[in-house]
């Protein structure tokens, strides 16, 4: 039992972070530290940077590009890049199709997307929630009929993230239904350029344009992208929500939040006193500390074990899931508590870079803009990646046998 | 990192997880809250025979290594006592008299003390805690004063647990400026013991001091200084008591999911309902998060950097209250009209996390502790 990283951990440690003092653009850090809107080209070119670095796919096997890393170093990258600023890598490529494409896609699939993956060249984004599938994702009803060597797809997807930027969309299809729902289901990548998609902005409860829905009506996709077997797409979803689950902790980032909250506590006052020095507002920054604190060994404890077994995370996962989620929910909350009605303005360009405050308002508002929105944006991780209450389901199945 | 006990430990482990479930069953158990001693004087000689009455102890002293073992053998001995909701004064006698021995004993009285704890002939009792101290540790009004070449003690002690079986006492007295810890014979002229069984089964006593007269070698450690040693000693015995809370909440979630496995309510087995599995899964989380903080408590323990090793043990002495308390209580509701009577283990598993939680500082203050360290952060 020994909870101390090892010398060549810490080595590790000081590699990764001389790379980013060296290499993240100081304007993007600023802006995640900020808690400012990212654009399409902040993510692009960190992900470029980090590939010319070998470091675009951490969590990849050498073979395909990857740095082969174990899940203690994987662990120490996430932790680094999240308290130096760094945009977070978007899962949809590199953490859901990817893999499913490793184990599942035939070589010449692999040749095809995966490198574009790794240098950023391709933007994918997920089709699998439908109006009437969430939860219940089996139900889903999207068609895609077979026509010669083409797929033809008819349906609608939805609460999908950041599609309106994506090259590619994976889609969880119906191609049968006959039998248990989960038996007639495809896996199927679709270029986002075929005639007959559309994507319709959701405007979210922050104001922000992050989600969307994503029409398809006659849509013809070639038959060399389903992945794996007709009717088999189930097997590799599950496959995909398995990898979902890992980093889903966000146990880096929330260790940043917390500093941040710290800062707020110390720079906000209270009868002429900081903040943290009200000892109701300190104890609840405590109890949320003491959470993290808890996930951060619980976390470790999974991923040592994964890197012992060599396996993704299974149902254990959950935990990291639903504990996950409700800290970062919590921080979000107190850094929006802390400003007290100096949260209330909405000021939308407040969350461009370089805004400079708009006269007469006050000097806070610069990071006091951003907490409110957060707060309910961060409403979110709790609903998505299989809501809390399905992971209480999944530990009650996988875990418990009830 | 690692997270792996090694293969010492795990025999270890194994060696009281298979005595727990052969000769500490709940019944045996059950009878010997009821005894006059409130213990099995035959466990604790089982517990000498196995090393575990040493574990704290260098070599020298009877212990079983070199350095003596470390918190994390406490951690996994005392997960194991939890299953079993052992009621030897093992917190008590080893962890924290031990314990404070080891730190401020003079080499005649490790000589003379340890390897006795560690063969099983003697057990002792911190008689620390007062009336209206609550759980603050320089709450003493207990006084030594110089009697001649000894010192003469008088005062009130308050819940010593294990008092009742105490051989000696390691009495806290104020002497001048600050706190002095002293050996005193549990049958000492001027002492006298209220004693009682506590909710969870086990004994304790109000001591009385008046006039007690002890020689000058009773005094453990420097006159004055004894506060930290103190303190390091109660870091201990709530890292333990972590660990201890650990083992009782996974031993009441094998019970609570067995019920629902075999309970049967509308014609199935009530773990069928959503309502039922969100509670078990919540107490298994609340587990998992605890135990997490019980090894971080055992590892931080042993630090020597003394805030670092306070500030954990109150992390995690506070959220595995927390925790426990949880899992306690909903427990007792999946157990329905089962968890509320004296009949079944799962209510003596409550009784004993809810005293644990009482115990050497509640939720708040340790929670308390924690949040004023951010002050100073």
């Amino acid at each position: 039992m020994d909870l101390n990283f090892t010398a060549e951990e810490q080595l590790f440690r000081e590699e990764v972070r001389g790379f980013l003092r060296a290499k993240l653009p100081v304007a993007i850090s600023r802006k995640v530290l900020g808690g400012k809107r990212l654009e399409k080209g902040d993510f692009v070119r960190w992900q470029q940077l980090l590939n010319e670095r070998g470091w675009g796919a951490v969590a990849w096997p050498e073979a395909f590009g990857g740095t082969g890393w174990n899940a203690v170093q994987q662990h120490i990258f996430d932790e680094e890049c999240a308290d130096a600023g760094a945009p977070l890598q978007l899962p949809f490529g590199l953490k859901m199709v990817a893999p499913v494409i490793m184990a599942f896609g035939n070589p010449a699939q692999q040749q095809r997307f995966l490198p574009r993956i790794i240098d950023g060249s391709d933007w994918w984004c997920q089709g699998y929630s439908e109006p009437g599938a969430g939860s219940d994702l089996a139900s889903l009803t999207m068609r895609a009929v077979r026509e010669g060597d083409h797929y033809v797809v008819n349906g609608q997807k939805t609460w999908n993230t950041l599609g309106q930027y994506a090259d590619w969309i994976f889609c969880l299809v119906r191609t049968s239904t006959e039998g248990r729902p989960q038996t007639g289901i495809s896996f199927l990548l679709i270029d986002m350029k075929t005639p007959g998609i559309t994507v319709r902005p959701i405007i979210m409860l922050d104001g922000e344009h992050e989600i969307n829905e994503v029409w398809f009506e006659d849509v013809r996709v070639p038959v060399e992208n389903l992945i794996g077997e007709e009717n088999k797409g189930w097997t590799y979803a599950k496959f995909l929500l398995g990898h979902e689950r890992t980093g889903i902790a966000g146990v880096g980032r929330s260790k940043r939040e917390l500093k941040k909250l710290k800062d707020i506590a110390r720079k906000e006052t209270a009868n002429g006193r900081p903040l943290i020095e009200d000892q109701r507002f300190r104890d609840r920054i405590a109890q949320v500390e003491l959470e993290l604190m808890a996930l951060e060994i619980t976390n470790l404890r999974v991923i040592s074990a994964e890197g012992e077994k060599k396996r993704a995370p299974g149902p254990e996962a959950s935990i990291l899931k639903i504990k996950g989620s409700e800290i970062q929910q919590m921080l979000t909350e107190l850094q929006m508590q802390a400003l007290g009605h100096y949260a209330l303005p909405y000021l939308e360009n407040a969350l461009d870079a370089g805004w400079q405050g708009d006269a007469g308002m006050p000097d806070y508002a610069d990071y006091a803009a951003s907490l409110a929105g957060h707060y309910f944006n961060f409403r979110k991780t709790t609903i998505y990646g299989g809501s809390n209450e399905i992971q209480k389901n999944i530990i009650s199945q996988m875990i418990l046998g009830l | 990192m690692d997270f792996n006990y090694t293969e010492e430990q795990l025999a270890l482990q194994d060696t009281l997880r298979r005595f727990i479930a052969k000769d500490y069953g709940f019944e045996h158990r059950r009878a010997l809250a009821k005894s006059a001693d409130g213990f099995d004087r035959s466990a604790w000689k089982t517990f000498a025979d196995f090393g575990i009455l040493a574990l704290p102890f260098p070599e020298d002293f009877g212990g079983i290594s070199e350095h003596g073992g470390n918190a994390v053998d406490t951690m996994l001995v005392m997960e194991m006592l939890g299953r079993g909701l052992a009621l030897e004064p093992y917190v008590s006698t080893v962890v924290l008299c031990g314990g404070l021995i080891r730190d401020a004993g003079s080499a005649a009285q490790k000589k003379a003390l340890l390897p006795a704890i560690a063969g099983g002939e003697l057990m002792l009792a911190l008689a620390h805690f007062e009336p209206g101290a609550r759980y603050e540790l320089d709450h003493v009004a207990t006084t030594a004063t110089a009697a001649g070449s000894g010192w003469r003690l008088d005062g009130a002690k308050a819940v010593v647990l294990g008092g009742p079986s105490a051989d000696k006492l390691i009495v806290s007295a104020r002497a001048g400026k600050g706190l002095s810890l002293f050996l005193v014979d549990a049958k000492a002229s001027g002492v006298t013991l209220r004693a009682y069984p506590t909710q969870d089964g086990a004994r304790a006593a109000d001591v009385k001091l008046a006039g007690v007269k002890v020689g000058a070698d009773a005094l453990l450690g420097t006159a004055g200084a004894a506060l930290p040693v103190i303190e390091r000693a109660l870091d201990y015995a709530n890292a333990a008591l972590c660990a201890e809370a650990v083992g009782i909440m996974s031993a009441l979630n094998e019970v609570t999911l067995e019920y629902l496995k075999t309970r049967k309510q509308f014609g199935v087995p009530i773990g069928k309902f959503q309502a039922l599995q969100h509670r078990m899964a919540d107490m298994v989380i609340a587990t998992e998060q605890a135990r997490s903080m019980a090894t971080l408590a055992a590892v931080r323990v042993d630090s020597r950097d003394a805030a670092e090793r306070s500030r954990s043990v109150a992390a995690a002495k506070a959220y595995v209250t927390q925790s426990a308390r949880l899992v306690g209580q909903q427990a007792v509701q999946l157990h329905g009209g089962m968890g509320v009577v004296d009949e079944l283990n799962v209510a003596h598993y409550f009784k004993r996390l809810t005293m644990i939680g009482l115990t050497f500082g509640d939720a708040d203050y340790h929670l308390g502790k924690f949040s004023d360290a951010l002050l100073v952060a």
